[in-house]
């Protein structure tokens, strides 16, 4: 019987567990408490989407062997200048979307690629430096956002210099995903575009995992050693899986500001790694393996946990943001966890 | 006799080479730093700051933070690279402050009682932290800063919704008005808290500080080398360059101070500088850890914490407890931190519940790493220079950037960028020159 | 006990998992006699030790049988630290030194010499400061007692190598109750002035009345410094002889002997195979592969034959083999075909025809956490482009084929496994190296190279997989170069053995020959003997 559990367990993993328990807890609770379980749903279901895409960007730097991309603003930042120049050449709706991430692609192309050069140079400490490599990125574009000819009357500040610290997506490609073939069900609101979106993402992630070069990578990633004697250029893959990674994380965060509503820059992508991180490890997959249905999984419980968190922390405590404060401990308690899986340098 | 000539032009080449070459190296060495003190006179330049202004905020900072930035000195000498998990001494540091507090203790008193409050607390969490980095050894850093995320996660737990609803208090000043969790500043002015505490026991005037601690140096070093080359095997020289520069360094210095002090015709915005005071107090506390730092090198614990640094494998081979000298190592910078933090908050006098210790480890570690410090080198010399260096473009950036660009944002934006890209930028070299060391290793 | 020994070891047995790797082994040694353990890898001299020390892997695997005295007093030591205290020291193949520190720290590590002060009073002996002046005191006196001229406040990183084993001497030496130091082949490093020089000290120490056992594979060195010597040969005690009963040829002989029959290679089928032209030649090759460096060796492959590598660990024989796929950087000139080889460039060998099963197969030669089917078309796929459906700019893993050819390669070398996608992980030793033979395989080569084809797998497994390098050579007519350690498999499935010493061939021998020569050969005399005999 002990020896059913324990398979179990080991099967499922300890963490999906834990919190998988947890967030149907909260969710029983929510409906104990009278709290609008259709809206919650729906909440839980748009910010399944929202997030989806970012998470993704985990699977390819993961997968090339230099762990999960704690770099990911990078990627980010490439997005938020796609979108800023999308907006500024009047671009809007659809083609607005489509066109933010057109233009954010060479750019996220460019930084993923040499981003890729430096963490070669850097074997063994990735995480490290690519939290610090994301975070200095942050602070220069903070600088950046104050100095680039923008002249959108929506963007910039009407006084003073530089762009506005949240920039209102309505008139131009906010929603956009969100409404498209937008149909309820007793109450619960599917966002059929923002899903479709997603989930064709995971699909061309998971084919190209599937190419030859996908599978390159995935050797590259899992033994390098292995991937040298079968004549397979393990730099070059690992640049490859950084680039990848990092459109994704571009594309992740076009589909975050539609479904938000808002561009948001300066300090806002600075910690937005963390939860990225969080989801997919949550999801099964670990320092060094990773697959398209541990993002799937990931995400809906980390952000289902957090949206069905929220209104059951303020029916039992009103002050403060408990919600929060159960991100922190439930994101970093996972990455920990993560990390002591890794195994040290014994 | 030509001939002779050429020997000797031969030889003042060789020599000049010799010396362009230990330039060359003593410049990359210390390309860091060099490039922030170029950094740092130029923003100095720029923000047209006041001299005197410059002068007492830097000593102010100095005396705040350089405890903290030395508590870091232990774990890279046992191998740990940075401690980022100083965030969490530091957090150790506020839970004192915020029970002397309310317990309504304040002046010296309740510093001490901090002192001694936040020595079991800091101990159980550096214990911890030691456990964990135990578990993850050669991703010590990552999973310390993580660590340090983690454990402020259940500090915002404890201190928003646990206190007052679980753990009973009542304090209607520090507490919010619902009754449950503190208020997001907790005010430790005189009447009330800790406050200037240790800065306000004793002021004396820096500049007088300065010269003694220039004669005191003279005569301290000249004693020491006298001693050494009457005991050591080897001949040395009593006069080397290091002693002539230091000798010389010192008079200089006590030149300007006796011209500062004793000169009438100083104009009146130098004169002022005269007037800045230094906490001794503070000061000596400091000068304690340096002391602390150094000798500890020097007993056996400190020769362990260097045989873990250099190697683990080889250490535990010939016997050593590696992961109990990992722990102790840990432990005591975690202790440290939260002194340290005690220091910065009673001069800071008011605790922001939520924010004091969230920066501390980055800005500490921007500031070690500024000194010419690296992940597994770091020096008192090294934090002292670094404090000062940091500080410095901490003062000056937001006028610089005001007065160059017209943002005062900008110059903000800038420092942050520098401290977390001088961080990426020494781990990234760090790891570069590992993996070379590697190769030519194999080689 | 008429005499008085320092050491007894009496019947020590020892089994890990029921495969017996001691047998009834004993040894004896006096104080100040210099005696040495001779032996091939793995013919147990390593576990001998690692009893003596109280190894941990001794104890986790169920201990050993037999009796070990030292002093006439019977131990049982548990740990190494145990041995330190009752006066064994080991004197490191690898050094144990830690480079940033000077020699007097190395020597005195982690026995410095404290005194007490004010705050260790209160609070205990690890806030101690350290007595550097007795510590130089006492490393001084240590080096000296080796006659090494360095200063013991120099720096351990700037030395050269062989200074390096004296200062671990020193540090052994310097242990007060030290009676019995170890040296584990502690010439391997050296030159040959370094050697002599620590055969030197090494009398030095003996003469004070320490005993010293000294593990080693080269004979020369047995005769020149030993008192007594024991050969070991596959974990059974086979001699124990003084040094004025032998000789470098004896102890040849004592160390190969003759171990399974030679098999049912038909002698014609050799003859013809002799005329065969050679389909890979190679020259002045070199090798920078850490511990097994190849030092300029000339070789030649016939086509259709199986060619065996033989030699003792550490003498550049897997270094053939990974340089020649381009693993590790390498120079010469290697003619495939009588075309020239791209060197360093392991995608231009794979394409030329060559293939290459690792001598660690669960480090490079498999993906642990992929299937077996993966595992087996991978390589290929890269090299090839088989396995593959292209859609114009993309392509996609053809799954069927991967399928159809996986199983094939399960029937035909007869993998165990619950079916194509179990993960290799979970796979046994002898199915695991079929799997990378199948993926070798499949890359249809000319040559194939495998290193060590049966370490770490089963005897019966081990037949398997030479029976499969046989068949494939007799069936696909494929040139094998075959490394390995394991002298009497070469000598059951090769053609040819090459014999590698010091990074050069030593000679070339037929199965067949004597296991004089061989042993000669192994212990790099034979060109020495041959060369005097000439004379």
């Amino acid at each position: 019987m002990t020896e059913a559990i324990k398979g179990f367990t080991n099967k499922l993993g300890l963490p999906r567990l834990i919190i998988g328990t947890f967030f149907l807890l909260l969710f029983i609770m929510a409906i104990i408490l009278k709290l609008p379980v259709n809206t919650l749903m729906s909440d839980t279901i748009r910010r399944f989407g929202m997030y989806g895409v970012l998470v993704l960007a985990m699977v390819p730097a993961i997968q090339c062997g230099t762990g999960p991309n704690f770099a990911l603003p990078l990627g980010i930042v490439c997005g938020l200048v796609g979108g800023l120049i999308s907006i500024e050449i009047g671009l809007i709706g659809a083609l607005g979307f489509v066109g933010a991430i057109m233009i954010s692609l060479p750019f996220a192309i460019l930084a993923g690629w040499s981003y890729g050069i430096l963490l070669n140079k850097i074997k063994g400490s990735e995480m490290l430096v690519a939290t610090y490599t994301g975070f200095s990125v942050v602070f220069f574009m903070s600088i950046m956002w104050i100095f680039l000819p923008f002249k959108h009357p929506e963007m910039i500040w009407p006084i003073g210099d530089g762009l506005r610290v949240t920039i209102a997506l309505d008139s131009t490609f906010g929603q956009i995903l969100n409404n498209l073939w937008k149909f309820p069900i007793g109450g619960v609101e599917i966002p059929t575009g923002l899903l479709l979106f997603f989930l064709l993402s995971c699909l061309c992630v998971w084919l190209f995992t599937r190419s030859k070069l996908g599978i390159a990578m995935k050797a590259a990633g899992d033994n390098p050693k292995f991937a040298l004697v079968s004549g397979i250029n393990v730099d070059q893959c690992r640049i490859v899986g950084t680039i990848l990674s990092t459109v994704l994380g571009a594309i992740g965060i076009l589909v975050y500001a539609q479904s938000y509503g808002f561009i948001q820059l300066y300090q806002a992508p600075l910690m937005m790694a963390f939860p990225a991180v969080a989801a997919i490890l949550i999801g099964g997959a670990s320092a060094s393996k990773a697959k398209i249905s541990h993002v799937i999984i990931g995400v809906f419980l980390f952000q289902g946990l957090l949206t069905v968190a929220l209104p059951v922390a303020n029916e039992i405590v009103s002050e403060g943001n408990l919600s929060e404060v159960l991100r922190m401990i439930v994101q970093n308690g996972i990455i920990l966890y993560a990390l002591t899986k890794v195994g040290g340098g014994e | 006799m030509s001939n002779t000539n050429h020997v000797e032009v031969l030889e003042k080449t060789k020599e000049s080479e010799a010396i362009s070459l230990k330039m060359k190296s003593f410049f990359i060495d210390h390309s860091v730093t060099i490039l922030f003190i170029i950094i740092c006179l130029i923003g100095v330049k720029i923000s047209k700051l006041p001299l005197f202004f410059i002068t007492s905020e830097l000593l102010t900072r100095i005396s705040r933070n350089s405890f903290l930035v030395l508590s870091l000195i232990i774990p890279v000498l046992a191998g740990m690279g940075l401690n980022f998990g100083i965030t969490i001494g530091a957090m150790a540091g506020q839970i004192a402050i915020i029970a002397v507090t309310h317990w309504g203790i304040t002046g010296i008193q309740g510093f001490l009682l901090c002192g001694l409050l936040s020595v079991p607390i800091a101990m159980i969490f550096g214990y911890l932290i030691g456990t964990l980095l135990n578990k993850t050894k050669g991703q010590e850093m990552i999973t310390s800063m993580i660590a340090g995320f983690f454990a402020n996660g259940i500090y915002q737990f404890i201190f928003l919704f646990a206190v007052g609803s679980i753990i009973p208090m009542k304090d209607p000043i520090m507490m919010l008005s619902s009754g449950i969790g503190i208020r997001n500043t907790v005010d430790l002015s005189k009447n009330v808290g800790i406050k200037y505490a240790l800065d306000n026991l004793k002021k004396v005037p820096a500049i007088k500080v300065l010269l003694i601690a220039l004669v005191a140096t003279i005569i301290i070093y000249s004693g020491i080398r006298f001693y050494k080359i009457k005991n050591s095997k080897k001949k040395e020289k009593f006069i080397t360059g290091q002693y002539l520069s230091t000798m010389i360094g010192c008079f200089v210095g006590i030149l300007i101070c006796s011209i500062f002090m004793f000169h009438e015709g100083i104009p009146n915005n130098l004169k002022m500088i005269t007037k800045i005071k230094l906490p001794i107090a503070t000061c000596l506390v400091i000068a304690g850890l340096c002391l602390f730092n150094v000798m500890i090198v020097k007993t056996k614990l400190g020769q362990d914490f260097r045989t873990v640094g250099q190697d683990n494998h080889i250490a535990k081979i010939s016997g050593i407890n590696v992961n109990k000298i990992r722990i102790i190592a840990i432990t005591l910078s975690t202790l440290l931190a939260a002194w340290g933090q005690l220091i910065f908050l009673q001069n800071i006098g008011t605790l922001n519940t939520y924010g004091s210790h969230v920066q501390i480890a980055t800005f500490s570690i921007a500031a070690l790493l500024i000194g010419g410090a690296s992940v597994s080198r770091a020096t008192i010399g090294q934090a002292i220079l670094g404090t000062i260096l940091f500080h410095t473009l901490f003062i000056v950036s937001p006028m610089a950037g005001k007065n160059l660009f017209g943002d005062a944002q900008i110059g903000e934006f800038f420092r942050a960028f520098v401290a977390y890209g001088v961080i990426g930028l020494s781990l990234g070299l760090h790891a570069w020159r590992k993996r070379v060391g590697v190769k030519s290793k194999l080689e | 006990m008429q005499e008085k020994y320092v050491l007894q070891m009496k019947n020590i047995e020892k089994d890990y998992f029921g495969n017996k790797v001691l047998k009834s082994v004993s040894l004896s040694v006096k104080p100040g006699e210099i005696h040495a353990l001779l032996g091939e890898n793995g013919a147990g001299k390593s576990t001998l030790m690692n009893i003596l020390f109280g190894m941990p892997v001794i104890h986790s695997t169920g201990g050993f049988d037999g009796e070990v005295f030292i002093d006439a007093k019977k131990v049982d030591v548990k740990s190494p630290k145990e041995a330190m205290k009752i006066g064994i020291g080991m004197v490191h193949q690898e050094f144990m030194l830690v480079p940033g520190f000077n020699l007097t720290e190395n020597i005195k590590l982690n026995r410095e010499i404290t005194k007490k002060n004010l705050l260790s009073k209160i609070s205990g002996n690890s806030l101690n400061f350290l007595d550097r002046k007795k510590m130089d005191k006492d490393a001084r006196k240590a080096l000296d007692t080796l006659e090494i001229g360095l200063d013991e406040w120099a720096k351990v990183a700037g030395l050269p190598v062989g200074y390096m084993q004296f200062v671990e001497i020193a540090r052994e030496i310097d242990k007060s109750n030290v009676k019995l130091l170890v040296f584990d082949e502690p010439t391997a490093v050296l030159t040959e002035s370094e050697a002599d020089n620590l055969m030197k000290s090494m009398k030095k120490i003996a003469a004070s009345g320490i005993a010293i056992l000294f593990i080693t594979h080269r004979l020369d060195e047995v005769i020149k410094a030993a008192d007594n010597v024991t050969v070991l040969r596959d974990g059974e005690l086979v001699a124990t002889r003084k040094k004025e009963d032998t000789n470098v040829l004896d102890l040849a002989e004592l160390m190969v002997g003759r171990k399974i029959k030679v098999t049912n290679k038909l002698e014609d089928d050799k003859k013809n195979r002799k005329d065969h032209e050679s389909i890979l030649s190679i020259k002045n090759f070199r090798v920078n592969m850490p511990g097994e460096a190849v030092k300029g060796i000339e070789l030649e492959v016939k086509k259709g034959e199986i060619l065996g590598i033989g030699g003792l660990a550490g003498q550049g024989k897997v270094g053939i083999a990974n340089g020649i796929m381009g693993i590790y950087e390498s120079t010469g000139e290697v003619r495939l075909r009588g075309e020239n080889l791209k060197l360093n460039n392991t995608r231009e060998a794979l394409k030329s025809g060559l293939a290459f099963v690792s001598e660690d197969r669960r480090g490079v030669g498999l993906l642990l956490d992929s299937s077996i089917e993966e595992n087996i078309v991978v390589t290929t796929m890269q090299i090839k482009n088989e396995f593959l459906n292209r859609f114009g700019f993309f392509d996609q893993i053809d799954s069927k084929s991967i399928r159809s050819h996986g199983l094939k390669m399960i029937k035909d070398l007869d993998i165990r496994c619950t079916g194509p996608t179990q993960l290799t992980r979970r796979l046994s030793g002898g199915n695991q190296q079929k799997v990378c033979i199948a993926r070798a395989l499949t890359l249809e080569p000319d040559v194939l190279f495998v290193s060590e084809p049966t370490r770490g797998i089963d005897i019966g497994a081990k037949k398997l997989v030479l029976d499969l390098l046989v068949k494939l050579n007799k069936e696909l007519g494929m040139t094998i170069v075959m490394t390995s350690s394991e002298l009497a498999e070469l000598r059951a499935v090769c053609d040819r053995i090459a014999i590698i010493s010091e990074g050069k061939v030593e000679g070339i021998l037929e199965p067949s020959a004597r296991d004089r020569d061989f042993g000669l050969m192994m212990a790099g005399e034979y060109r020495k003997m041959y060369s005097k005999e000439a004379l």
